[in-house]
């Protein structure tokens, strides 16, 4: 006979663990616990993004709720035997907080899930994404059966009215008002499209959203088709996402075959059924009218509005476009209704919000936040803070169409109006948090270097005008920059803002403008003094070493790919100038406790003691 | 599969709930196994077995099961640690699957602790 289960191992199987390793893992539990005889008793359950991804390949062990993160397969016949077999927790795969000593065994005693409300996420790594079961045991088609059975369409668009839902993809529209414009058109048929074209660097909301509760969207997606009467949808989603696309499939699937996408829904007379549609990744694509264009088979152009896509939209007809996140709410609003849905966040943003929290910052991860948390909570008790000690200086929220937010305004709570206030935007929830080495004007170009590429070049002040900028920046961050750019870049900013017709041209300059406001200085020191306060942009630093401390080791001048340290044993090494393209390597191999090798920029490259010739370091140190 | 109906729906739902209990973590209580090696050899799997039968068969759901390694009282092996909401744990030891099952009957749902098998009250101090 079969033995009973008594523990599962949730293994997260989002992109990131799965680029990690997590089906290898996977195996190899599976191996080590059939070994055993612990098959049985012990399943292996592939659940989607867990959002600790910092920590990836992981799993949680059920019911004890113990968190193991970073697994490597050389760890799993001792962990097999340890924990399943003999019943003792490995701390040393357990999670240990920067700066700490003692591992945090439970995954609700740790700050990075400690402090998030989840609301869309509710079922990530809870459920097996791919069986429907899972899906449903966690109350899921409940809101559905409510909807269909105890609620006419008018009643679910007030409901979501009521809700103070808003738009998850960025700009943040009224989610009920563009559901109650799409509703009142008499033409048919009427469309419903989940924008699941997610394009901004490090962000990987909608991803997880797709991979770890699938159903959830096809849930949400049936409630708005019956509230605004449509009967076919679209999911549009980016091929560059495989995992997702696999998952949703198997969802759609599912949702056939039990009849709940397809004719006479549940027996109610309710028809309804979804499509996908892969992009190949414009950035313009996430445009609603551009993507609009993209599913029937154009040039992913914007148009201008009105007319809006829910007066004419696909192939002319009525259509409601919702980003995937705020669909992925729906359920829950109708469900629990619309009354707990707005007692959750601010006065004008209600509900939760996803972020993808990336770049300098310890707990690198997915979170779920109420709106209105502040951006310290997020980046300091969640986030964990700056690793290896730095200075924070700035987040950067709404990727490419966003800004960059100071440590002054750490404390303003996260809502769609603070943030546009702010300078930045909500956007669809990318967080990039920058320490003290990050470059203003280096971030500014890369983004609009981003924009820039991406811009699909209807309106010339979007296409030649990101062109002028890149150019400006280029020139400030090469050492060339001329005092008037500064007021240059600020009016040719808004004027892209201004004439440009989409999202993309009118938020592009928000990098530069941002960063101009809040560090002016940083752009002056660039110009004026030839300058990076960073240390970052190339063409104004340069690596030295020190004669008083260098102890003539070799180890830079073994290591320097382009041979443009001169040295020899126990000889002061130089920098040729010429020669170095400044790649760093030297200044990461001289011994900490040597230090001699440094970046220097401005003033400070000219003064600094330049040696002729090697001389001996005794000779120095008798000096 | 056929189509679902509403009635049918649920029903799928009540079955999946009852696979995914584990997950819910909805628990009153906690049944902990020493699986340590001295534990194993006496005869804790078998101690163990009995009752992730019992918990099947009853359906209980709000009792954990887990397990933890030695607790130094070899001699008394195979032990189980009860924890029933704010009550301090109670230590069981020299079980067998009958013994298990008076302790699942009387203490773990009757909420009275079995006198005759228990060895002590309270906990080693952890770290």
């Amino acid at each position: 006979m079969a033995k009973k289960k008594r523990i599962e191992l949730m293994v997260c199987a989002g992109t990131g663990c799965v680029a990690g390793g997590a089906f290898q893992i996977m195996e190899e539990l599976k191996k080590e616990l059939k070994a055993r005889g612990l098959k049985d008793e012990v399943p292996v359950v592939a659940t989607g993004c867990n959002g600790f991804c910092g920590q990836g390949p992981l799993m949680v062990v059920i019911p004890d709720n113990i968190f193991y993160g970073w697994l490597t397969l050389e760890e799993i016949p001792h962990l097999v035997e340890e924990h399943f077999l003999k019943g003792r927790p490995v701390q040393k795969l357990m999670f240990t907080p920067p700066e700490e000593k003692r591992p945090i065994p439970l995954l609700s005693n740790i700050p990075f899930f400690e402090k998030q409300v989840l609301v869309v996420l509710k079922n990530k790594g809870i459920i097996d994404p791919e069986k429907i079961g899972d899906y449903m045991a966690r109350d899921g088609y409940v809101a559905l059966e409510k909807a269909l059975f105890s609620m006419k369409p008018g009643d679910v668009v007030d409901e979501i009215m009521k809700s103070g839902l808003r738009g998850r993809g960025g700009a943040g529209f009224p989610t009920g008002r563009k559901w109650q414009l799409t509703r009142q058109q008499e033409r048919t048929p009427k469309y419903l499209i989940a924008n699941c074209d997610e394009g901004d660097p490090g962000a990987y909301m909608d991803r997880s959203v797709l991979e770890s509760d699938p159903h959830s969207i096809i849930e949400g997606m049936l409630i708005a088709a019956y509230g605004i009467g449509s009967s076919n949808g679209f999911i549009y989603v980016r091929s560059e996402y495989p995992l997702a696309i696999e998952r949703m499939e198997t969802a759609i699937s599912q949702a056939r075959e039990y009849g709940l996408l397809g004719k006479d829904i549940l027996e109610s007379g309710f028809d309804f059924d979804i499509e996908i549609r892969e992009g190949s990744g414009a950035f313009v694509c996430g445009e609603e009218s551009s993507l609009i264009h993209s599913i029937e088979g154009d040039i992913p152009e914007p148009r201008q509005r009105p007319p809006f896509p829910a007066q004419s939209g696909l192939w002319g007809f009525p259509t409601l476009i919702n980003n995937v996140e705020t669909l992925a709410n729906v359920p829950a609003i109708i469900a629990k209704g619309a009354g707990w849905y707005s007692s959750i966040g601010t006065e004008t943003s209600k509900g939760t919000k996803i972020f993808s929290l990336v770049g300098k910052i310890n707990n690198t991860g997915l979170v779920e936040v109420p709106m209105g948390i502040t951006l310290r909570e997020v980046i300091y008790e969640i986030g964990g803070g700056i690793p290896g000690g730095k200075e924070f200086k700035a987040v950067q929220t709404g990727g490419p169409s966003g800004g960059c937010i100071p440590v002054a305004m750490l404390d303003s709570p996260i809502d769609y109006e603070s943030l546009t206030k702010a300078g930045s935007m909500m956007g669809s929830g990318g967080m990039i948090v920058m320490d003290e080495d990050t470059c203003v004007v280096d971030v500014s170009k890369f983004f609009i270097q981003f924009t820039n590429d991406e811009s699909c070049g209807k309106c010339v002040s979007c296409r030649d005008g990101s062109d002028a900028i890149l150019e400006v920046l280029t020139r400030i961050s090469g050492g060339t920059g001329k005092e008037e750019d500064i007021d240059f870049l600020t009016e040719l900013g808004q004027t892209v803002k201004d004439a440009s017709m989409c999202g993309l041209g009118q938020t592009l300059p928000n990098p530069v403008l941002s960063t101009l406001r809040y560090f002016k200085d940083e752009y002056e020191a660039h110009i004026k003094e030839k300058r990076c306060p960073a240390l970052v942009c190339k063409h104004l630093i340069r690596y030295y070493i020190d004669p008083d401390k260098c102890v003539g080791c070799l180890k830079c001048l073994k290591i320097c790919p382009v041979s443009a340290i001169q040295g020899e044993l126990k000889y002061v090494h130089i920098i040729d100038q010429d020669k170095c393209t400044k790649c760093g390597q030297c200044l990461e191999v001289c011994p900490p406790k040597v230090t001699a090798v440094s970046k220097v920029s401005g003033n400070d490259m000219e003064s600094l003691e330049q040696l002729p010739q090697i001389i001996p370091c005794a000779e120095r140190k008798k000096k | 599969m056929p189509k679902l109906t509403v009635h049918e729906m649920k029903k799928m739902r009540e079955a999946s709930k009852k696979e995914m209990s584990l997950r819910e973590g909805n628990f009153r209580g906690k049944v902990i196994v020493h699986l340590g090696t001295c534990g194993i050899a006496a005869g804790a799997r078998e101690i163990m077995d009995t009752f992730l039968e019992e918990f099947d068969n009853r359906d209980i759901t709000d009792i954990m099961f887990t397990s933890t390694g030695c607790a130094g009282l070899c001699s008394k092996e195979p032990m189980i640690t009860v924890e029933i909401g704010e009550s301090p744990p109670v230590k069981y030891g020299k079980l067998t699957p009958e013994k298990a099952i008076k302790i699942l009957d009387e203490h773990i749902i009757g909420g009275k602790m079995v006198d005759e098998f228990a060895i002590g009250i309270g906990s080693e101090r952890v770290g």
